[in-house]
């Protein structure tokens, strides 16, 4: 059995009934004759088995770190909703050295499909090093074998690229565990709320803190290849453009311009930023070049233009406009020429972001008062909507362009927003932990 | 016709405010012997205070959703506040410009300041000279009313007219 060919058969048929159908129920047949690994009924995953056996490690220190690494990956699979993991209160055999292969049937009887064996060291210079085997149950054979090498404080980048590797081979879909989350810290009352920009790993450990309450600040976007990250903070009462250095903090002011600028985002080379720049009452689209600070108008109109995106190869620019009266998704090349309108249905698109892949925008939706977040193709075609809510906004997508994050406002005076995760086909809606309230998201690239 | 009963009327009831004993010191442009930015106390000026903008002669108008267009209500209510600087030379003012939250944050931060244009601009028609208005927007980031029922946002849809350069009062 090919597990390769079960996944893009499962893909295929999950986007297939995701455009045909509401996403909430799916039913279709398997044409396999043999069992199905996967099956997809009523809009129900059966999630593949996997179990960790504890890391063998010479020391319990090491042994400790071990628990911790498989712990994080093991979150990181379970997470995308594809994995089940296996208690391990059900384990039938206890493995001792790692050299050594598996008792396969003790893990067939289990139902256990993939076993991950590993080993946690200390190496001689004073860092550590993990190892592991990804077993095949089914196939009876090693699937991957893998060491890591690093700082004492890498363990957390470990154990995401461990899980990296694992879900690469078993989904055949890119890498996005090794990477990370800049949102908007919220907190304080809803006249009175208090935003910082944050970084976080993209299961929500390692929060840190970039700017202060002091002013607002939002809508933070990453540089694709620089530690830099683009963001507006509001000084002398006007929204600007800031680009901010994340290792050292050091904030410089791009946007100072009369009326005010927002809506940064740094092209795929990350040379220039496109963004809105207000003139009296009228926003318009301009690329500014980093290096030189010129400025380009792409957009001449009396609309409102904004909520910029380019496309992966660097050549299109999505955008939002009103100029046909209500919000919608318009695509324009780089150089401002040839803006073509891409949404057509009822409600009002705003906040399109290009996909890595290329393949898809996300987008917010408007519509009978409900909000959500939808996908479509670049031509504006298979429009289809993953969530809906009270509000749901500013979709940002995973490295591998198969899951988007989100956040998601509440009715009342005194919830929150949090973060929201959802993957392509409408499936495995999850919250992201966060210490306090959480809008804006924006995900990394993969870490190098 | 309505619209110019309703702003005669509007600038009829300022200048009737102002015409108090209090302000015998003034002259018509405002710029008393007494300090036209003076406190509100002894020399008595209270009506060109901060406060007394707000209260009196009204400091907001507001805005249908999605919507920058300035109302019958707003334009009556920008003529009295024109009325007023009239009188308070010294003065200038920052309009804000804010959003309800039903909206996205970017395309709230441009009709915010879409709103504070219009409201700018009813201000110089009504003789307000361009060097005493600033714009900014605030987009949905300052709500006031904080319920989410349609009585709250109609509040936060709203154009506000902050004076500057008078005392607090």
């Amino acid at each position: 059995m090919n597990s390769k060919c079960y996944w893009r058969r499962w893909a295929a048929w999950a986007l297939l009934g995701a455009v045909l159908a509401p996403p909430a129920a799916l039913s279709q047949t398997q044409s396999e004759s043999s069992t199905p690994r996967v099956q997809i009924t009523e809009g129900v995953i059966e999630p593949v088995s996997i179990a960790f056996h504890p890391f063998l490690a010479g020391t319990a220190h090491a042994r400790e770190r071990g628990e911790r690494v498989a712990s994080v990956a093991a979150n990181d699979l379970v997470g995308t909703g594809l994995f089940r993991r296996t208690n391990p209160d059900a384990f039938i055999e206890t493995i001792t050295d790692f050299s050594s292969r598996p008792q396969f049937e003790d893990w067939r009887v289990i139902r256990v499909e993939w076993l991950v064996t590993g080993e946690s060291e200390d190496t001689a210079d004073g860092r550590i090093a993990v190892r592991f085997r990804l077993w095949d149950i089914t196939q009876q054979r090693q699937a991957l074998g893998l060491r890591y090498h690093g700082s004492p404080q890498s363990w957390r980048r470990i154990a995401h690229q461990m899980a990296d590797a694992i879900y690469m081979h078993i989904t055949n879909e890119g890498a996005y565990f090794d990477s990370r989350i800049a949102f908007v810290e919220e907190t304080g009352p809803k006249d009175a709320r208090r935003k910082r920009l944050a970084l976080m790993d993209q299961d929500g450990a390692n929060v840190s803190y970039l700017t202060d309450t002091g002013r607002l600040s939002m809508t933070p976007r990453f540089s694709p290849s620089k530690q830099q990250l683009a963001y507006i903070s509001f000084r002398s009462d006007r929204a600007h453009v800031y680009v901010a250095e994340i290792d050292s903090g050091k904030t410089e002011l791009i946007g100072e311009f009369e009326g005010t600028s927002f809506a940064p985002r740094f092209s795929p080379e990350s040379d220039r930023v496109v963004m809105s720049i207000e003139r009296d009452g009228n926003t318009d689209i301009y690329i500014m070049d980093l290096a030189t600070r010129e400025r380009v108008r792409l957009t001449r109109h009396p609309a409102i233009d904004t909520s910029p995106s380019f496309s992966p190869d660097g050549r299109r620019v999505a955008f939002e406009s009103d100029r046909s009266g209500t919000q919608q998704i318009y695509i324009m090349n780089a150089d401002g020429s040839r803006i073509e309108r891409v949404s057509f249905g009822e409600g009002r698109y705003s906040t399109p972001v290009w996909s890595p892949r290329g393949d898809l925008l996300a987008f917010t939706k408007q519509h009978r008062g409900l909000f959500h977040i939808g996908l479509m193709t670049p031509e504006g075609q298979y429009e289809r909507l993953l969530t809906g809510s009270y509000h749901d906004e500013g979709p940002t997508w995973a490295p591998n362009g198969r899951v988007l994050m989100f956040f998601r406002e509440f009715p009342g005076e005194s919830l929150l927003p949090k973060l929201y995760t959802v993957d392509v086909t409408g499936r495995n809606l999850r919250e992201v932990p966060t210490p306090h309230g959480a809008s804006d998201p924006a995900w990394s690239a993969l870490l190098d | 016709m309505l619209q110019t009963v309703k702003l005669l009327g509007a600038v009829t009831v300022v200048a009737a405010l102002s015409a108090c004993s209090d302000m015998d010191m003034m002259s018509a442009d405002g710029s008393g012997a007494a300090g036209a930015a003076g406190g509100s106390g002894s020399t008595g000026q209270p009506q060109g205070t901060m406060s007394y903008f707000e209260r009196e002669v009204g400091d907001r108008v507001f805005f249908a959703f999605d919507s920058h267009e300035i109302t019958d209500e707003a334009n009556v209510a920008i003529a009295a506040q024109a009325a007023w600087l009239s009188l308070f030379k010294d003065a200038t003012v920052v309009v804000e410009g804010h959003c309800d939250e039903r909206g996205t944050r970017e395309y709230n931060l441009a009709l915010g300041a879409r709103r504070a244009a219009a409201v700018k601009e009813t201000l110089m028609s009504f003789g307000v000279t361009e060097d005493r208005i600033e714009t900014v927007s605030y987009g949905k980031e300052r709500p006031v009313a904080l319920c989410s029922a349609e009585r709250c946002w109609k509040q936060n849809r709203r154009g506000v007219s902050v004076v500057r350069g008078v005392p607090g009062g």
